[in-house]
């Protein structure tokens, strides 16, 4: 794919790059136990005594947690272990009560899986590339300590201890920053669609450590870096473009690069070491004997499959194959689950596959163009999708003209209210009255005739400034299609 | 009927007697709240809850005249104190727990409040169940009622883990009490003191609620004087729990309904590697004596093998440990219990200062052997291997079930020790296992019924092992040994 190189002072350096991103299981009630997961709740309110880990409290499976990290899995075509087990992974620390995370090292839900990304999804002649992904497995998130309640104490809010998350290990398959990021907004745009994550890095819902490292193209991989917890697209991007660097600069010193685990400060723009592998914890992993393996039938299995919705891919050609939108719409109108949903949604409330180009163009220019002004998610669009279809067919029959349809949509966002009332109450509705357009005509050239003139000598770029005329004496009204007929035979 | 004599009573006899109002619930739940009270030279209480064992009798009653009696209706019971009772102190014999309340109550404990049982008290017990002759209790130890004959009034270990249980129902304090058994802790410490207890199937009573000591191991089960209320108690306190991911979801059979001690066409199996080098003489005199019953009682016996035997000590060892160190990172001093805060101190000071002075020496020093078998390195040595021999000993037992029914076996290498005599040999304490533990690792149900006194006049207990689920069978061999070796014995009270 893109050939992205370091220029070092000893030649060309390639990033090697791999991710695991933590994603947070769309699910009412945590991994364990019955707490719910709200995001933003008061500190220590969504605890139950298994979370807080009170005495002889024992974890007991979220079912739902299970079947969104398998249908993730079947999103991502990887292989499904129907037999996989938890394993403890121990260490101490304030926000973890239990004294150990329940995870799943040995046997993981998901095994090997892969994802395919584009540089330009927006452009169908780009480059895609395959990244394979190692495995996904499912483990409890840990608490939040609070530094900033007290002068010389710590706080803890265990809201979040017990959550459930997917890990999701790429292999090291990226070349590039600009690889990396298409990977985790791929990868984003997939789990949306699954429904098995909000994806909200800014919540924290999902977020990546960087395994970065570099090496002379052609050598074996070098000593890699793990930045933790980079939560947005771009300080993924950033991470690796300053750890990639560091790490040249290191090398081409003579030094050499520690394994360790680094953290990104994005006000400094750059990443700090936290602890190297001689420090870093044994975790001392067995298999937890609280919990049975977890086995899943074939009918758990083939419910899970079900399930799944058109995946962003398909749903592309799609959009191109059977509604012949162009490449570009079909990829922006499917890189986000909601706006596809929304699509889905007005097309449907169109009842018409013809309409699907109209529908197309309004939603990427008109609707995209005022949500981006109002600074709101098609999810929080003012106007519905059965409102657009509705705007959408007052201008298939001839009721509105673009330029009219344009004028009911900023009433709608205003007021929300329905197109035809808008219609009907601004009396905005387009006339094709040729009779009223006639006169209107007449009126027009009489008090041009110095311009009809020219025109009949051969400047017919003034065509347009006959219709602009004609359009503003009838206030936008006028059927445009009958403007233009009129006026040819008028000035014919 | 005088105080002294309904003390004298068991489960069954309680139940019976409430029921045909021969006395009340309430004045068997005086009596033994009289009892428990001028015993404190045993130390087997922590906690008494008189008031919980009145409120307890008074509805019993209560059920008497509206006829709604339930299996336990009226019998005041001792608590394991490694059980989490709501609004009631939990220690786990520690100092860690501090002064733990737990706001909920297992569902064990829970189980048998619904079956009509009251709670005279929580039991002192080895230090998070971590011991076999109750003195690493943070609590000191718990004495048992026995005495040698020899006259040296020599203070007597109840055994452990169930120490305070053993003691209390030997001396009478209560008629039955809970256990629990990790590697032996329910059936050593009946062994010493001559009462019956089982362990059942792992999985038959819910681990909810329970302080946990090695989570694939620790089973709850009945203590009492014989095998018809071990039968009743169980009874009243397994079942499914949904709590527990390692509940078996299985109905609970009437054990008591179904007892029975003819054994004809049962075949009992003697398995040869228990007969260890250095057994005391009369350790195999008793179990000679077992297989006779057996045989009087119509089993035939057949002598089996369980090869990997040898090996089952050491692998418990090392799993029970391992699962302990990571069972008892909770006790962090972060949410609950103690907290030693030195001025000054950091996060891991904290840690440092609170696991320091709340856990005590046994406990650290398995929470150090289970942290070294885990970390990296030595994992695939110990605690896989261990893991292997797990499962060679399973199939030992799987191998034997085909030529016979239930295992007869000693429940102890040795009667009662004196106090203080293996404290300073943790090898030496830890050999006291050698017969209980590959039960334990096996998940299978087994019990120790009294089969008769050493010379110096204390307790032996005979073991009986069942295969997975076959609770009655264990119970049944257990009544016919029960009938026939017609123990009667007590400790004479000195305290």
């Amino acid at each position: 794919m893109s050939e992205y190189r370091i220029q070092g002072a000893t030649g060309e350096w390639e990033v090697v790059i791999g991710l695991e991103v933590h994603a947070q299981i769309t699910s009412k009630a945590k991994l364990f136990s019955g707490a719910a997961t709200d995001f933003g709740a008061e500190p220590n309110s969504q605890v139950s005594l298994v979370d807080a880990a009170m005495p002889g409290m024992l974890p007991v499976l979220n079912g739902e947690c299970v079947r969104q990290a398998v249908r993730t899995g079947m999103a991502i075509e990887a292989q499904i272990n129907a037999w996989s087990r938890f394993d403890r992974k121990n260490y101490f620390y304030a926000d973890l009560p239990q004294g150990y995370q329940i995870s799943q090292l040995y046997h993981p839900i998901v095994g090997e899986g892969r994802l395919m990304i584009s540089l330009d999804e927006k452009d169908a002649d780009a480059e895609t590339k395959e990244i394979g992904i190692e495995r996904i497995h499912i483990e409890q998130d840990a608490g939040k300590l609070m530094h900033d309640q007290h002068p010389t104490q710590s706080y803890v809010d265990l809201n979040r201890s017990g959550v459930a998350l997917m890990e999701i290990v790429s292999k090291p398959d990226m070349r590039s920053p600009a690889e990396a990021g298409a990977y985790v907004k791929k990868l984003r745009s997939i789990l949306r669609y699954v429904g098995s994550c909000d994806g909200n890095m800014e919540e924290g819902s999902m977020r990546a450590d960087v395994n970065v490292s570099v090496r002379k193209p052609g050598d074996a991989f070098g000593t890699r870096t793990e930045t933790k917890n980079v939560n947005s697209v771009r300080y993924v991007m950033q991470t690796i473009e300053i750890e990639a660097n560091r790490q040249v600069d290191v090398l081409e010193a003579g030094g050499t690069i520690v394994q360790e685990t680094r953290l990104f400060d994005p006000d400094k723009n750059e990443t700090r070491s936290m602890r190297s592998k001689e420090d870093a914890h044994d975790y001392r992993y067995f298999p937890d004997p609280d919990l049975l393996p977890l086995v899943l039938d074939d009918q758990f299995l083939a419910d899970c499959r079900a399930s799944l919705p058109e995946l962003p891919d398909a749903k592309r050609r799609r959009y191109e194959g059977d509604l012949g939108l162009t490449a570009y719409a079909a990829a922006v109108l499917t890189a986000e689950a909601e706006t596809a949903r929304w699509f889905e949604a007005l097309m449907e409330a169109c009842g018409d596959q013809a309409m699907a180009k109209a529908a197309s163009n309004w939603l990427i220019s008109d609707l995209f163009g005022a949500l981006n002004r109002l600074g709101m998610d098609i999810e929080d669009s003012p106007v519905s999708p059965a409102q657009g279809a509705e705007l959408l067919k007052l201008v298939a029959d001839g009721t509105l003209s673009g330029s009219l349809a344009k004028q009911v949509f900023e009433i709608m966002l205003e007021t929300g209210d329905d197109p035809a009332k808008i219609v009907e109450e601004k009396g905005l509705k387009q006339t094709s009255d040729t009779g009223a357009i006639e006169s209107v005509i007449a009126g027009i050239l009489d008090a041009n005739a110095e311009k009809v003139a020219q025109y009949k000598d051969g400047k017919e770029a003034l065509f347009g400034f006959f219709v602009g005329q004609t359009m503003k004496a009838m206030q936008g009204k006028a059927n445009p299609q009958v403007v233009n007929e009129l006026l040819k035979k008028a000035l014919a | 009927m005088s105080s002294t004599e309904l003390t004298d009573l068991g489960i069954a006899a309680i139940r019976d007697g409430v029921r045909d109002g021969s006395f009340s619930a309430r004045e068997v739940a005086q009596g033994f709240i009289d009892r428990v009270a001028s015993a404190k030279a045993l130390n087997a209480f922590l906690v008494e809850t008189p008031d919980h064992a009145l409120k307890a009798a008074d509805a019993a009653d209560a059920a008497r005249v509206s006829g709604d009696l339930k299996s336990m209706s009226g019998v005041p019971i001792g608590m394991k104190d490694l059980f989490c009772t709501e609004g009631v102190t939990t220690t786990a014999a520690s100092h860690i727990l501090g002064n733990f309340v737990p706001t909920y109550e297992s569902t064990v404990s829970a189980n048998l409040w619904a079956a009509g049982a009251g709670m005279l008290g929580k039991l002192n017990l080895d230090q998070f169940a971590m011991g076999s002759s109750n003195e690493t209790s943070a609590f000191g130890n718990v004495i048992s009622p026995w005495r040698r004959k020899d006259g040296s009034n020599a203070p007597l270990a109840p055994g452990g883990s169930s120490g305070g249980s053993a003691s209390a129902i030997a001396a009478r304090l209560c008629p039955a009490a809970t256990g629990t058994d990790t590697g032996g802790s329910i059936r050593q410490p009946a062994a010493f003191v001559g009462i019956s207890g089982i362990k059942p199937t792992y999985g038959r009573c819910s681990r909810w609620g329970t302080v946990a000591f090695a989570s694939s191991l620790d089973q709850a089960g009945p203590m009492a004087r014989d095998v018809r209320d071990c039968a009743i108690m169980l009874g009243a306190m397994a079942g499914f729990d949904a709590k527990d991911s390692t509940s078996l979801e299985l109905p609970v059979p009437d054990w008591d309904a179904g007892l029975s001690s003819n054994l004809k066409g049962k075949r009992i199996g003697i398995p040869k590697e228990y007969r260890v080098d250095g057994m005391p003489a009369e350790i195999d005199a008793l179990w000679e004596q077992g297989i006779a019953f057996l045989k009087d009682a119509g089993a035939v016996v057949v002598e089996v093998s369980l090869p990997h035997t040898k090996y089952a000590l050491p692998a418990y060892y090392i799993i029970a440990p391992a699962e302990a160190s990571s069972n008892l990172a909770r006790y962090d001093g972060v949410r609950y219990g103690l907290r030693d805060l030195p001025e000054g101190a950091g996060l891991q000071d904290m840690y440092a200062a609170t696991r320091a002075a709340g856990f005590g020496p046994e406990v650290k020093r398995r929470i150090m052997i289970g942290t070294y078998v885990l970390s990296a390195g030595f994992y695939d040595a110990y605690y896989t291997q261990a893991q292997k021999v797990r499962t060679l000993i399973s199939q030992d037992f799987d191998k034997a079930w085909e030529s016979c029914d239930i295992l007869l076996a000693p429940t102890a290498p040795s009667a009662a020790f004196a106090l203080g005599e293996k404290q300073a040999d943790p090898l030496a304490m830890y050999l006291n296992d050698v017969f209980t533990v590959p039960a334990s690792l096996a998940g299978l149900p087994a019990m120790s019924v009294p089969g008769g006194l050493d010379g110096q006049g204390l307790p032996l207990g005979l073991q009986i092992i069942g295969k997975a689920l076959d609770e009655q069978g264990v119970l049944n061999a257990g009544l016919a040994i029960e009938e026939r070796a017609g123990f009667t014995a007590r400790a004479a009270q000195w305290w």
